[in-house]
């Protein structure tokens, strides 16, 4: 079979063939140096603005030959997902694979064509090496191994939500969004590379990481732990989150990020009810402290305060002016968003550890401070911003121009009233955007169809309101304007509106930053309205202190004045919530937490 | 000791003495040695000793994640990495049912053959210096290294490439890569006569390599014997042609066979198998062109990544023989258990223990060359 001619008793003169080479060129030449390949996996370089040090890199390593180091003076912000380590790499262990560049979620780090390093015996710890953008010697070299987009490791399309379509959902309060499958949680779930900068980012540091490693791994009651390790309002928040967690995920500097609010609500769906009260008091103990704790405010802020408190052993009475609990959370959120048996379930989990809610009481007219302070140990309050600001142009005091807030808690407390067939809208953030699709629904169920315009001060590219929110909104039928000053809300003989107009705007901010709209006078419009609302922000209602009370109170513009536990100025009075820290249900939790943390510390110890 | 406290120690005449052959010898692959007992020049009995070069990779592979492993594989066997990668891929492939696009499954053949010509380059070069003849091996490395340059164009790695990944391969082939294959190619097919006057048709090599190290087809079968050193003994087995894999059973190819089963056989083997990878590459090169198609299956986040729970059996064809992957997965992040069927381990351990008997000294080397042993393979 062999193609060559070998002979038996062949010529011992064969070699000398090769003999020929004395004039030909020879094959064992020495090699001069040259530039290695366009692909070559030579020493890294890191483009430290890319680079936010979540560790990815270390983590895929085959031979752990990188070490995450602090490098001062870079940024660091954990609200952006931004930390100031950077990967320095021991080129002792590394064997150029490359799979920290085919992995990195930014594309920082990259191999160059560089692959001379020497040094001398004394100098050995050379190898360990904190590449920057100019490489290991601070040379330039061009570079070799860098990402490729069919080679990249990192999935950056996240599942996708299945949600009512606009015309199904248009005039009902059913919830739009349906959920993630089992299959679509555990792929995107499979997305996440732990770097925990969803953790860092978050008001009250949640779990993120791991409870989205145990959906992964099929574990929906481990992740139920994991969850009430930082927050008892999971139902809400993995709903109505403002998820500053997604915003901070390393995935989603070149890609969607993880969806962690989905499967944080995929979790707690998965999971049924009892079990998870049976999670949550896992950890309570098993003595009574005595001490008693009073708690103004029966939301987010105020029952995660609670929910510490009563695993502590100590005994918590929640006074809740209104009928039912959940504070801004039922009564400024829509059902669409936030179905009303799910903050209900959320609230039972508390209420099942033992922390009474008296409900229709409310402080300052039913019980006085006074009363709190004299039969409790401490007392916090934890006040919603139930109240709306208003833009006091002129016609704001008619009785057709309404506060956003009230008109959603009317709408939350099942209130009939009439709307009319058209409505303007003066806001662009997420409350606006609440009220107007909760009135068009409403139109359309009485009408038909919608008549609603939003007109907020800001552009699309500054808007206030989510993305997706305002998209949705769109698709309801609702007619959004940006860039719309409101000038005077126009009056009829009869009293009834006419409508709205607004103006063209030029400048929000004057040169100092100062909140100064400037308007272009000639552009203006008429929109025609029988309802004005106003959408412009909210504030809480402290009437309830007394006269007294407030005066012994610091106030800073306004808002009560807390240190950074929530300690106001009064010894035995704490606050909470959206009235300090706002207006966000994360934020209210996360307060919950610290303030719990200081009214142990001062039961403890007394201070 | 005072002279008239010697007494002479009392022992049979004999010409029998050990020798210690290796590990540092240069007639030794890598780290390798062989305890011989030795009649005059005439080896009587041979005992491996392996172990120099053992690193644990089976066992350090059950602590990386699945994709951590293809760093680890191609160091397995350091002359011919590239079947490892694939072969490691190809079972976690298995496992998960991932299927490989069409494109990245005819860059694996490349890359394969490519690597099956560094391969014979450097094991007919080695053989040549056991038998004295030095310019052979300087042109088989030399020669090598031409196709080591264009591994590192295409992998960015010259020897160990770490292209391979489960699921396909890495990265697009360069521009311009295939042509500058094609000439390499003109140039390698264009240095076979020289080797052939230099090498194959040289006396010297021939009557040093006939009848040494012979095992009949028989042997070779029980003593699970494959590749090159099988088809010296006359079976033409092929693991390419028999049990194909990727996209072999799409190309023409000659499995040669050879009837001495001694050194030399193997040798031409080899010899004829250098223009098979030939013949095989421009193959590729005609048709890779025209198969268009992403280079790699979409595969989950190598974080979290598990593998479902089964196992494997997955053979390739190596340029030492038949190379398989026994890998077992529990269905979490990292395999089970990891079991590599090297070839060589077969062929330096038990064959050559039993084909040095009766040989000489000077042969062993040649023996062992001839096998194309892999000591670090042998270790893992």
């Amino acid at each position: 079979m062999s193609d060559i001619m070998h002979k038996d008793k062949g010529s011992i003169l064969g070699p000398l063939k090769n003999l020929s080479f004395f004039t030909r060129k020879p094959v064992t030449e020495p090699l001069k140096p040259r530039d290695a390949s366009a692909n070559y996996r030579g020493f890294h370089v890191n483009d430290w603005q890319l680079c936010i040090g979540c560790s990815t890199c270390q983590k895929v390593c085959d031979n752990a030959a990188i070490t995450m180091v602090r490098v001062p003076g870079l940024p660091a912000d954990p609200v952006k997902g931004v930390r100031n380590e950077r990967p320095a790499i021991d080129y002792g262990r590394c064997c150029w694979c490359g799979l920290c560049v085919d992995i990195c979620p930014t594309s920082s780090i990259s191999l160059t064509r560089e692959y001379v390093h020497t040094c001398r015996e004394d100098e050995l710890d050379s190898y360990f090496i904190l590449p920057d953008p100019n490489g290991i010697h601070g040379k330039y070299f061009p570079k070799g191994w860098a990402k490729s987009e069919d080679a990249d490791l990192v999935e950056l399309k996240r599942q996708p939500m299945a949600e009512m379509k606009p015309r199904k959902r248009s005039d009902n309060f059913d919830e739009i969004v349906d959920g993630y499958t089992d299959q679509q949680a555990i792929i995107e779930a499979s997305r996440c590379v732990q770097c925990g900068m969803c953790h860092d980012s978050c008001p009250t540091h949640m779990h993120a990481p791991e409870y989205i490693r145990n959906i992964w791994e099929g574990d929906v009651e481990e992740a139920v732990r994991q969850i009430y390790r930082s927050n008892p309002f999971s139902h809400v928040c993995g709903r109505v989150c403002t998820h500053r967690c997604e915003t901070a995920c390393s995935i989603g500097r070149r890609g969607e990020p993880v969806a962690i609010r989905w499967l944080k609500r995929y979790a707690m769906d998965s999971v049924s009810d009892e079990r998870i009260r049976e999670i949550a008091a896992e950890d309570k103990v098993d003595y009574v402290t005595g001490k008693k704790v009073a708690i103004i405010g029966a939301g987010p802020a105020g029952l995660t305060a609670a929910y510490d408190l009563i695993k502590q052993g100590h005994t918590v009475i929640v006074f809740e002016a209104l009928d039912k609990p959940g504070g801004m959370t039922r009564y400024g959120i829509p059902e669409y968003r936030l179905p009303y048996d799910r903050l209900d379930a959320d609230v039972e989990v508390i209420t099942s550890l033992g922390v009474e809610i008296r409900y229709n009481t409310r402080i300052g007219k039913d019980v006085s401070m006074n009363e709190l302070e004299k039969d409790f140990d401490a007392v916090l309050v934890a006040l919603g911003l139930q109240q709306g600001r208003s833009t006091r142009i002129p016609g704001t005091d008619n009785e057709n121009v309404r506060s956003s807030v009230d008109l959603l808690r009317r709408i939350a407390q099942g209130e009939e009233f009439e709307v009319p067939s058209s409505v303007a809208v003066i806001g662009g953030g997420n409350v606006a955007m609440d009220i107007a699709r909760s009135l068009a629904r409403l139109q359309k169920q009485a009408y038909g169809k919608v008549g609603m315009t939003v007109a907020a001060l800001e552009d699309f590219g500054h808007f206030l309101a989510d993305a997706e929110e305002v998209k949705e909104a769109r698709e309801e039928g609702i007619r959004i304007l940006d860039s719309r000053g409101p000038k005077e809300v126009v009056i009829r003989k009869n009293g009834k509106l006419k409508g709205l107009t607004t103006l063209g705007v030029v400048s929000i901010f004057d040169e100092d930053g100062r909140f100064a709209p400037r308007y272009d006078e000639t552009d203006e419009i008429l929109h025609e309205a029988e309802l004005v609302i106003e959408s412009i922000g909210q504030m809480s209602d402290v009437s309830l202190f007394g006269d007294e009370l407030t005066e012994q109170l610091e106030w800073n513009r306004g808002r009560l004045q807390a240190d950074d536990e929530g300690h106001t100025s009064v010894a035995w009075l704490w606050s909470a919530g959206d009235m300090v820290n706002g207006p966000d249900v994360v934020h209210a939790v996360a307060d919950g937490h610290r303030v719990a943390k200081s009214i142990t510390k001062y039961l403890e110890s007394g201070s | 000791m005072r002279p008239e406290n010697y007494q002479a120690i009392n022992q049979p005449a004999s010409n029998e003495y050990e020798l210690n052959f290796g590990p540092n010898h240069p007639g030794i692959e890598g780290n390798y040695a062989f305890r011989v007992k030795l009649n005059g020049d005439t080896v009587i009995e041979a005992k491996a000793d392996a172990g120099y070069l053992h690193r644990g990779f089976e066992k350090l592979m059950e602590g990386r994640l699945w994709i951590q492993n293809i760093a680890l594989v191609p160091r397995i066997c350091v002359p011919d990495p590239v079947p490892m990668e694939v072969c490691y891929s190809l079972a976690v492939e298995d496992l998960c049912g991932l299927e490989v696009p069409l494109r990245a499954q005819w860059i694996r053949v490349m890359q394969l053959e490519m690597s099956r010509l560094a391969a014979h380059l450097f094991a007919f070069g080695g053989h040549a210096a056991t038998t004295g003849m030095y310019t052979p091996m300087f042109w088989g490395v030399a020669d090598r290294d031409l196709i080591l340059d264009r591994f590192e164009e295409l992998t960015g790695g010259r020897v160990y490439s770490i292209y391979n990944i489960p699921g396909g391969v890495r990265r697009e082939v360069p521009e311009g890569f295939l042509e500058r294959l094609s000439s390499l190619l003109d140039y390698l097919e264009s240095r076979l006569p020289d080797y052939d006057n230099l090498f194959f048709t040289n006396q010297v090599f021939i009557k040093r390599a006939r009848d040494v190290g012979t095992m009949t087809q028989e042997q070779a079968l029980k003593w699970g014997v494959t590749g090159p050193n099988l088809r010296a003994t006359g079976l033409a087995f092929d693991v390419r042609r028999d049990d194909p894999y990727l996209v072999y059973d799409k190309i023409e190819f000659d499995v040669p066979t050879e009837q001495g089963g001694d050194a030399l056989a193997r040798n031409l083997i080899r010899r004829a198998e250098l223009k098979q990878s030939i013949h095989i590459l421009r193959q590729v090169i005609e048709r890779l062109p025209s198969i268009n198609g992403p280079i790699r299956a979409p595969i989950p986040n190598p974080l979290a990544w598990n593998v479902p729970a089964g196992e494997s059996y997955t053979r390739v064809e190596s340029s030492k023989g038949e190379l398989a992957y026994y890998v077992v997965s529990n269905g979490s992040e990292k395999p089970y258990r990891v079991h590599v069927r090297g070839p060589s381990a077969m062929h330096a351990v038990q064959v050559l223990e039993k084909l040095a008997i009766g040989s000489r000294l000077e042969d062993i080397a040649q023996i062992m060359f001839s096998l194309d042993a892999c000591p670090p393979e042998v270790d893992r």
